[in-house]
């Protein structure tokens, strides 16, 4: 008889597995854990998992609970691609992912044809003027940051020259690109134009390059650790000159990396837990807790992407992976509707963000932020 | 020619880390006939084992860097003699080099998934600051690798070439049986090599690492600029390896200068294949004869 009650209860709990999983909704994460994009790419992981945990410890998403999977990528397209379409085949709710641009442009068609909401943490400007409806940013475009640049070295720094030091993939393509019109435009003079490699280690000939263009100014447009590579090479030839940059140069793991060589660093940043916004602070703290060490811009962009999914879920007041998108598009999230956005954040139709950012400068191996710029739209 | 001082020393000083690792290559090439795929990853792991020394062990610099050091040569000099090269070569060359590519594939993926994927700050032991010569600001890390890595090779030269031990490895390289025959224990020679080796890769590692940072793949930039180092210098000369490695630095540091940023990676490409065509045994190298 007893024997009975074990099967029938083993049955049961087999019923009712489906049931469980059935209350879960699952998002997953394409990811550079690995290779070049493995600082950018863990920060991405390390805020995702915050909030996935802030959010199911408060009932998750209309009352499902997140399954959360991570992909590496190992920061190879190929591997992308095939984590994309895996995670569509697995019935993801949205992809989240990836961070580096090229990744992403070899990826986004995927989630396109799927209908399926990509929400990405690539700057590079290229990606949104492609009309792909389904692709989201969680950091603003290279076409919004870098006239604030251009203009932060022509009133700022009142640099008449400037060397451009920047990385041959599509994010320093991109940002190469776009910079150069824009400082034409301020009338600054381009004193160089210096291509990297993408994982470069030694860069002691591009900083000698960038010394004797005797430039006013230097613009840095690399990856984490190629950046904090190439403060310590100019470091070594002894350059004076303002280093400027965006969100990558003046990340917490730049700085880290490069030590004394990132202090006096200046520039533009689109997200940073030092701004005066006391959500960001707070996020900086938890994530600080939890993970011990401070996170960088790219641990609030994943953070905030699955609040996107949230809020956009919640909006529609159903799981409809479609709708996530449809939502998404052309919305303006306040943080009184949604406090795990952090700031308000604009989406525009073709994906790009609109939302206010930062001027920085790194002072004795910390992020200081010396002014708020408002919203392009405001 | 204050600008060409400047890429003359970045250059050397880089090459002369390649030369560091491109000896690697050529010691275990006399001795076991083979090329071993992981020396890139040998000259990696030392720098990662010094900074784990330090996060598990709480030690300080000084501490770490003698246990990651010790670790490292017992590891991979002694044991990677007794544990990969001992049990393969009797079965050939070519098992034998595959077993140093698994090896590398093992000491990569080892180091980033118990260590950790983003690079690491690693410490330096020389100021970060420059120096004037000649009008050209030259950086006290460059000069400290040079000098290092001068001492380094003109040491093992001077062992090679001047001791007793030397001259039993020397020979032990040039006729194992031969060697044997006249009472030289060659296994110990043998062993000798490879410890040797890695203690090179150490140097060449706590040199470049504090410039480079510590990162689990920064052994393949490395493995294969000392692989082709070894080849245009000839593989089988000690002295040919430190040429090649100077070559390739210089040539790497005055094509990113002169010529184009973009074709960096591709100029010591060509010069390997120029090398090739022209004197295969590479510039130092002497054509070896086998009788079949």
């Amino acid at each position: 008889m007893k024997k009975h009650w074990i099967i029938a209860a083993a049955l049961g709990m087999a019923v009712s597995l489906p049931a469980l999983a059935q209350d879960k909704v699952k998002l997953v994460d394409v990811v550079e854990l690995s290779g070049a994009g493995a600082t950018a790419g863990t920060n991405w992981k390390n805020g995702i998992d915050l909030a996935v945990a802030d959010i199911n410890a408060k009932g998750g998403i209309l009352g499902k609970q997140i399954e959360i999977v991570h992909y590496d990528t190992q920061t190879n397209p190929g591997n992308t691609r095939a984590a994309v379409q895996r995670a569509i085949d697995e019935g993801t709710y949205a992809v989240l992912g990836p961070v580096f641009s090229g990744p992403i442009g070899a990826s986004m068609q995927i989630a396109q044809r799927a209908e399926i909401a990509q929400l990405v943490g690539g700057e590079a400007a290229g990606l949104t003027k492609q009309g792909n409806q389904y692709l989201f940013r969680t950091s603003l475009s290279q076409t919004a940051a870098m006239p604030k640049i251009a203009k932060y070295l022509k009133d700022t720094i009142k640099a008449g020259s400037v060397a451009v030091v920047w990385v041959n993939n599509d994010f320093g393509k991109g940002g190469r690109d776009a910079i150069i019109p824009e400082l034409e435009k301020a009338g600054i003079k381009l004193a160089v134009d210096v291509s990297t490699e993408q994982g470069q280690a030694d860069f002691a000939a591009d900083a000698i390059k960038v010394k004797n263009s005797n430039a006013d100014a230097i613009f840095v447009y690399l990856n984490e650790e190629e950046s904090a590579r190439f403060l310590r090479a100019a470091k070594q030839q002894g350059i004076t000159k303002p280093m400027v940059g965006e969100t990558t140069l003046l990340g917490a793991k730049v700085i880290e990396l490069a030590g004394d060589a990132a202090n006096g660093v200046k520039g533009h940043v689109g997200l940073s837990i030092d701004a005066p916004i006391p959500a960001f602070q707070e996020f900086g703290k938890k994530f600080q807790a939890k993970y011990n060490y401070a996170s960088d811009h790219n641990g609030l962009k994943g953070y905030m992407a699955v609040y996107m999914v949230k809020w956009a879920t919640e909006k529609q007041k159903k799981f409809d992976k479609k709708g996530v998108a449809d939502t998404l598009r052309g919305a303006t999230i306040k943080t009184s509707e949604e406090p795990g956005i952090l700031i308000e954040t604009t989406v525009e139709k073709n994906g790009d963000l609109d939302r206010e950012s930062f001027l920085a400068e790194v002072k004795d191996g910390k992020q200081v932020i010396t002014a708020t710029l408002p919203k392009i739209n405001p | 020619m204050a600008e060409f001082l400047a890429y003359l020393i970045a250059g050397i000083a880089t090459g002369a880390i390649y030369a560091l690792a491109a000896i690697g290559f050529t010691l275990v090439w006399q001795t076991s006939q083979t090329i071993n795929f992981a020396q890139g990853e040998f000259v990696m792991l030392p720098a990662v084992l010094v900074l784990l020394a330090i996060k598990l062990f709480g030690a300080p610099i000084w501490l770490g860097a003698l246990i990651g050091i010790a670790a490292f040569i017992l590891i991979f000099g002694v044991g990677f003699k007794l544990a990969v090269v001992d049990p393969m070569i009797r079965h050939g060359v070519l098992p034998l080099a595959i077993a140093t590519m698994a090896l590398s594939i093992i000491m990569k993926e080892g180091a980033k998934d118990g260590f950790s994927a983003e690079a690491q700050k690693f410490p330096s032991f020389v100021p970060t600051e420059t120096i004037s010569v000649f009008g050209a600001a030259i950086s006290l890390q460059h000069v400290a690798i040079i000098a290092v890595a001068f001492a380094v090779i003109g040491l093992l030269q001077w062992f090679v070439g001047s001791t007793r031990l030397g001259r039993q490895m020397q020979a032990t390289a040039q006729n194992p049986t031969v060697a044997r025959i006249l009472g030289i224990p060659v296994e110990r020679m043998v062993l000798l090599t490879f410890v040797i080796n890695a203690a090179l890769a150490v140097v060449a590692s706590v040199l470049i690492s504090p410039i480079y940072l510590a990162k689990f793949s920064n052994g393949e930039v490395i493995g294969l600029f000392a692989f082709i180092a070894a080849i245009v210098g000839g593989f089988n000369q000690v002295r040919g390896a430190l040429v090649g490695g100077l070559i390739v630095g210089i040539v790497d540091s005055m094509a990113a200068a002169y010529i184009s940023t973009s074709y960096r990676l591709a100029v010591p490409l060509v010069l390997l294949v120029v090398v090739i065509l022209v004197k295969p045994e590479g510039l130092m190298g002497r054509k070896e004869e086998r009788r079949v």
